[in-house]
């Protein structure tokens, strides 16, 4: 793996910090006009998500970590991993619970995610932006209210509970943001 | 982050209305100086000699026609202090200059590697008249847009007393990387083998110049003497060196000495430079024989100081990186 110096820094670039691979979130360059130069910068550790500082000396270098974003179909869930393949290559990769986690309540069999596989391994799945799931459970709907007012809970295949305007009912398909968890709209079969 | 090319790169970073305001800023400074008959000069961006701090990189070019060196090289001035001394040798009397410089590998939301540097010399002055001198024309500029308090005057030491709990002054360098801890700082493993003054700089950047100047005009004054750089050290316990900072909203904007005028301590103190740049692997550079013989010949009694326009524009303007208040910074030069 290559290695990158703090003039390489950017938003997004990957990197091996204290063992554990890392995004790169923020670098900014501190320098006394005579004094020694620093980069101050912030990471993501991408197996525990938790934000990091730390300062480096302008001109070091952390090694590259070899982590890559791949698009993937998810397939079925065995009972102990979550199993995922990549539509071009039929090529099946297997994630942890650690790995799904934050992403389970809006997986649905055959439904489109990413895959953060790092050395081959999947280290984080993230969700479609908008998953377009059916309603299994909710408050019967309010006929002709479409002002969409109020609202109530209303729980989806996937198990996500998410609010939605009074007047959708059970077995209705609705389209949801998964990064804010937000009702975007109804869908028609 | 910048560094991205994009179709629009060809465009400027900085509004034309901040372009429009950086001429106005020149004008008003230029008057400025001309009411105190203090005289405007121009001295070669190229040299044959560079400046030795061991933390500025000089750029390097070669040159090839009459006069070359014999290796043709000439360094791009990081400032225009060498020979705008070597004016004030030749009797011009106090002189201020408005010129790119250039420090290679600076570069980021405070910094672009070609710069524009106010640098002016007043013979008669110490250090302290010419605080009050850089008071009176930072606060011309930044009055209305800051609403500024009164400004503040701070020795080294009282301000690491104050933002970071410790004495700069008798510390070591494990006193040092303690108090960074304390304050949460973590350092990669590169910065834990650094040495003191690489210590004092990391807590400035980190601690202290971050607390300094808010809505205020603050001088930091009374450096270690191992911080003196061109600056007088007048010995006492421990010995300072008449070197002074100003910060403003935490933005680091000029810096300036009660001018060293001893050749042969000018000459120990290049030396010394150079045996630092050696111990960190970087090549040693020719010293400017041409000062030293203007020092020699007798610089007259004087204070300078150096202050950096595009920060200065950004405080004016409310502008957060020096990226908006330049034209064309380095990803579009």
């Amino acid at each position: 793996m290559a290695t990158y110096s703090t003039n390489d820094f950017k938003g997004g670039l990957k990197v091996m910090l204290d063992g554990d691979p890392c995004a790169i979130l923020e670098n900014e360059y501190v320098k006394p006009g005579k004094g020694q130069a620093f980069n101050r910068v912030r990471l993501r550790n991408l197996k525990t998500g938790r934000v990091i500082e730390r300062t480096f000396k302008s001109g070091d270098s952390l090694e590259g970590a070899d982590v890559v974003d791949t698009d993937m179909q998810y397939l079925y869930y065995d009972g102990e991993f979550w199993h995922f393949m990549v539509p071009e290559s039929f090529e099946q990769h297997a994630a942890d619970r650690h790995a799904v986690e934050d992403a389970l309540k809006w997986l649905k069999e055959q439904d489109f995610c990413v895959v953060t596989l790092w050395n081959g391994t999947p280290l984080a799945v993230t969700p479609a932006n908008f998953v377009t799931l059916k309603v299994v459970e909710t408050d019967p709907g309010v006929r002709g209210d479409t002002s969409g007012g109020g609202g109530k809970p209303a729980t989806l295949e996937t198990g996500a509970v998410v609010r939605v305007p009074l007047f959708i009912d059970r077995e209705e398909l609705v389209k949801v943001d998964t990064r804010t968890g937000e009702y975007v709209g109804r869908v028609k079969e | 982050m910048y560094g991205t090319d994009t179709p629009s790169s060809w465009r400027p970073s900085a509004t034309l209305e901040i372009l429009r305001e950086r001429a106005r800023l020149l004008a008003l400074i230029r008057a400025f100086f001309a009411d105190r008959a203090v005289l405007e000069v121009d001295t070669p961006v190229l040299s044959r000699a560079a400046g030795t701090e061991p933390h500025l990189c000089s750029f390097t070019t070669q040159y090839s026609g009459p006069s070359a060196p014999s290796d043709g090289r000439l360094y791009l001035h990081t400032s225009p202090e060498y020979p705008m001394k070597r004016l004030l040798a030749a009797g011009s009397g106090s002189i201020y200059q408005i010129s790119k410089v250039f420090r290679d590998g600076e570069a980021g939301r405070r910094h672009n590697p070609e710069f524009t540097l106010l640098e002016w010399y007043r013979t008669g002055f110490d250090h302290l008249r010419l605080m009050d001198e850089v008071e009176a024309l930072v606060a011309s500029v930044l009055q209305k847009p800051l609403s500024l308090r009164e400004t503040q005057r701070l020795s080294y030491r009282e301000a690491f007393l104050r933002y970071a709990g410790i004495d700069p002054h008798t510390a070591d360098t494990a006193d040092l990387a303690d108090c960074a801890r304390r304050h949460g700082i973590t350092t990669a493993i590169g910065v834990e083998n650094a040495d003191r003054t690489a210590w004092l700089d990391l807590l400035m950047t980190h601690l202290v110049e971050t607390q300094l100047g808010r809505d205020c005009l603050c001088f930091i004054y009374d450096y270690s003497a191992d911080q003196a750089s061109l600056a007088r050290v007048r010995p006492g316990t421990p010995d300072l060196a008449e070197r002074f900072e100003l910060y403003v909203q935490g933005v680091e904007l000029a810096n300036g000495f009660h001018e060293l005028a001893d050749s042969a301590e000018q000459r120990r103190r290049f030396e010394q430079d150079n045996a630092a740049r050696h111990a960190r692997g970087l090549p040693e550079l020719p010293l400017d024989k041409h000062l030293l013989a203007a020092l020699a010949h007798g610089l007259p009694d004087c204070a300078g100081v150096a202050l950096g326009l595009d920060r200065l524009m950004m405080l004016a303007v409310h502008a957060q990186a020096i990226q908006d208040v330049i034209a064309f910074p380095i990803d579009r030069a």
